[in-house]
């Protein structure tokens, strides 16, 4: 295999799974979010290179990740479970007692953080997250080292039985570095479950015990030698002053020390754990540091533990307290804190061009139809592709996995307590309505809510590159399995009124959206669900098996920019020229979903040539 | 040899594979790289930027005036990645209008080979033409041989080339 000891070209999510497959982990699940969507993708794409069996799972929700994740471990076998930060909140129940239940087969937990944001509903700081439920987290500075702490992490997480957490950032996540694989190791583990009431079904009797252990665990792992700070020891041109500072923030601290022409001139320490922080460490920088400049993200997690009369970081203000530490913000805290020349402000943040949904994609021409037959409506939606609805006013809140289902219920509970409620409809992807849609539908009906739920449904979990719904029948290794369909979850849900459409016949769709209006308005109307069905158009089988057609705009446009901006396909868009609307042919699919929108008819189709 | 380089353009527009391709150089002649990409919702059409430090760094963000190399496949992003680049740094741009930095009509050589997403190597082919990059144009062809799925390494490579010799 001599390919595969050459250094690689790897991300650091393929770098993360390579540990994974190397250090024996024989049970992998996750449920898809950004930045940490490609780790379990990359330990199926990587899979023969283990020796032994190896479980591979999208799980339906995170939380049930971390209990299958949880319950390998107690057979002694190492297990991991991978999501992203705000994954770790929906997991948070299970995660929080597993800190005082422990584990006995290694189990590290990845939680992708996300500070930015760039793709997430908020920058949590999975680390301040692990110091409330007392659990160890990992800080990597880059993938080859995000890479090594995952065989790290298992070990500590066996000698001590913790779940131990690894806290890779975006930009750990989504760099890619050169890196060697190494030969994976066999542990030669049978599934063998030591069966312990008093600790893996503990009650409140056995918990102040396991909680007190749980604390003297801590420090031995605190204490950990090969988990200390590392230290970077300057010449003493800056006596009594040390940089701390941890994950991608200490990699660009030091190329930023190289720029400033600082490198060897003063003490710079890598926290490689940043909970629970080492006594020593705190010890030895409270007696020979008086000024102490801490960076880290997203949270002041190292500062906060380290209570350093002399040391500024976020809590002051001296490191902005939000938002991705880059290297210009960097530079600012830096030159301040050693008194050098201070950098222009770096030119404000601007963003370039706002991200659509796809041309051709179905769920456009479902929000156009909706925002079409509802003007005054109110549209609660959820966490995915389809929040890109925004751009055609047709979401009107996004807020976390699953919540548009009970938003669009406390809607219709507040409105109708004063007689008139408008039409509310409510948009939710096929994977977030199986991820944590289903308790909310039921909670909708038995609270006899009456809204519309718009399943939008591309058959596949599209904001995240395409993992398989359960409705789909195929299992995270491309196997078959068994499918679960969305219509009978739904009616098994006390749903009466259930239509399926394909949004493309737009006609079709909006006679539905009538008829779900009147539904929920009628003396014995509830809730009604439309399931939008069309497949992803990123899917290439999608794209073969869809008729298409040469799309363009003739001079009957008005110029009138319906299209452009109400409809908002990347592939329309206005030539200044003849202030028309023009098709991008480079862009278009040929679905010809646009034809509808034009009030002059000057959007036709033709066969391609 | 140190060299710090930006990607700039559109989701969809084939940023990541460019950068891929220029890192996979560094990887071949076993020289140190980092790359940060941008991934997620950003990928649906909105701007995206790719960083790539070839040489010995830790990290693999860029500061303000620091690249030595801009490669933009959408003009309008100027305005947002610009500041990046040293006043001494090459620009390469993929645009059919005039203005700064050198230029080239990427997305229509590669409309004419087929598709418009090979503006990414034909701008790759322009970068080598103007030296800009710290590889040569046989170390690019090997890592797209690596890199493309193999039905397609013949037209990226004709892109490429159509970048090097116009």
């Amino acid at each position: 295999m001599k390919e595969n000891m050459t250094k690689q070209l790897l991300m650091g999510n393929e770098a993360i799974a390579r540990g994974l497959i190397e250090s024996g982990c024989q049970l992998a699940t996750a449920y898809p979010g950004t930045p940490s969507t490609e780790i379990l993708q990359a330990v199926i794409d990587g899979r023969d290179a283990a020796v032994e069996p190896l479980h591979i799972e999208w799980s339906v929700n995170e939380k049930v990740a971390f209990e299958v994740a949880l319950a390998g471990s107690y057979t002694g076998k190492r297990t991991a479970v991978v999501m992203k930060q705000v994954g770790l909140n929906v997991a948070a129940d299970p995660f929080m007692r597993t800190a005082y239940l422990g584990v006995k087969g290694g189990m590290v937990t990845i939680v992708a953080d996300d500070p930015g944001p760039h793709s997430s509903q908020n920058e949590q700081d999975t680390r301040l997250f692990c110091l409330q439920a007392r659990v160890p987290v990992l800080d990597p500075a880059s993938p080859a080292e995000a890479k090594a702490m995952v065989s790290t992490a298992f070990e500590l997480s066996e000698k001590h039985e913790l779940n131990v957490v690894l806290r890779p950032t975006t930009r750990i996540c989504h760099s890619r570095q050169n890196i060697t694989p190494e030969s994976t190791v066999k542990l030669v583990r049978t599934a063998d479950f030591q069966k312990d009431p008093t600790r893996w079904a503990a009650t409140p009797a056995f918990l102040p015990q396991l909680h007190r252990k749980l604390n003297s665990t801590l420090e031995q792992i605190a204490a950990e030698p090969t988990l200390q700070p590392r230290l970077i020891e300057g010449d003493g041109s800056y006596s009594r002053t040390a940089f701390v500072a941890s994950g991608i923030a200490y990699g660009n601290l030091v190329d930023l020390v190289d720029d400033l022409g600082l490198n060897g001139k003063v003490d710079i320490y890598q926290v490689l754990m940043s909970y629970p922080l080492s006594s020593t460490f705190i010890n030895t920088l409270n007696e020979d540091y008086d000024r102490v400049l801490i960076l880290e993200e997203t949270y002041p997690v190292i500062e906060l533990q380290l209570a350093h009369p002399g040391a500024v970081g976020k809590q002051g203000g001296t490191v902005p307290r939000e938002g991705e530490l880059t290297p210009d913000i960097m530079h600012q805290a830096v030159a301040g804190f050693l008194g050098l020349a201070t950098p222009d402000e770096a030119p404000a943040e601007r963003r370039g061009q706002r991200p659509s949904l796809c041309p051709g994609c179905p769920h456009r021409a479902a929000f156009y139809s909706i925002k079409k037959c509802f003007p005054q409506g109110i549209f609660p939606s959820d966490i995915g592709c389809y929040t890109l609805g925004l751009n055609l006013g047709a979401v009107n809140t996004v807020h976390c996995m699953g919540a548009c289902i009970s938003q669009g219920a406390g809607f219709y509970q507040a409105y109708q307590q004063d007689g008139e409620v408008p039409t509310i409809v409510v948009t939710i992807g096929d994977s977030t309505f199986f991820h944590a849609g289903i308790p909310a539908l039921i909670n909708a009906v038995i609270q006899q809510a009456r809204i519309i739920i718009v399943i939008l449904d591309n058959a596949t979990t599209a904001m995240t590159g395409g993992q398989p719904v359960p409705h789909m029948g195929v299992s995270a290794g491309g196997q078959s399995t068994k499918a679960v369909a969305i219509e009978p979850l739904v009616r098994a849900s006390g749903v009466d009124f259930l239509e399926v459409c394909d949004p493309y016949d737009s006609q079709r769709f909006e006679e539905l959206l009538w008829q779900a209006d009147a539904y929920t308005r009628s003396p014995d109307g509830g809730v009604a669900v439309l399931i939008s069905r069309h497949g992803c158009t990123m899917d290439r089988n999608v794209l073969k098996a869809q008729e298409s057609f040469l799309v363009t705009i003739n001079d009957k446009c008005i110029g009138c920019r319906k299209c452009v901006d109400a409809f908002e396909c990347p592939a329309l868009l206005m030539d200044s020229d003849s202030n028309m609307a023009m098709v991008n042919q480079d862009r278009c699919i040929g679905c010809g979903t646009c034809i509808s929108v034009c009030p002059v008819d000057a959007i036709i189709k033709e066969e391609k040539p | 040899m140190k060299q710090q380089i930006i990607v700039s353009g559109l989701g969809g527009q084939g940023v990541l594979f460019l950068t891929r391709v220029i890192a996979q150089v560094a990887v071949n002649r076993e020289t140190p790289v980092l790359t940060a990409e941008t991934h997620g919702m950003a990928q649906r059409g909105g701007t995206v930027l790719s960083t790539i430090k070839v040489g010995d760094f830790a990290s693999p963000l860029i500061r303000t005036g620091q690249a030595d190399v801009g490669l933009l496949l959408w003009e309008a992003n100027l305005e947002v990645h610009r500041s990046l680049l040293k006043n001494s740094g090459s620009l390469l741009i993929n645009s059919d209008n005039a203005g700064e930095g050198e230029r080239i009509d990427a997305s229509g050589i590669a409309r004419e080979l087929g598709n418009a997403v090979l503006s990414n190597l034909v701008l790759l082919g322009l970068a080598i033409r103007q030296k800009s990059l710290f590889c040569t144009a046989e170390e690019c062809e090997t890592a797209i041989r690596q890199l493309a799925p193999a039905k397609f390494v013949e037209q990226n490579l004709a892109a490429f080339h159509k970048g090097i010799d116009l």
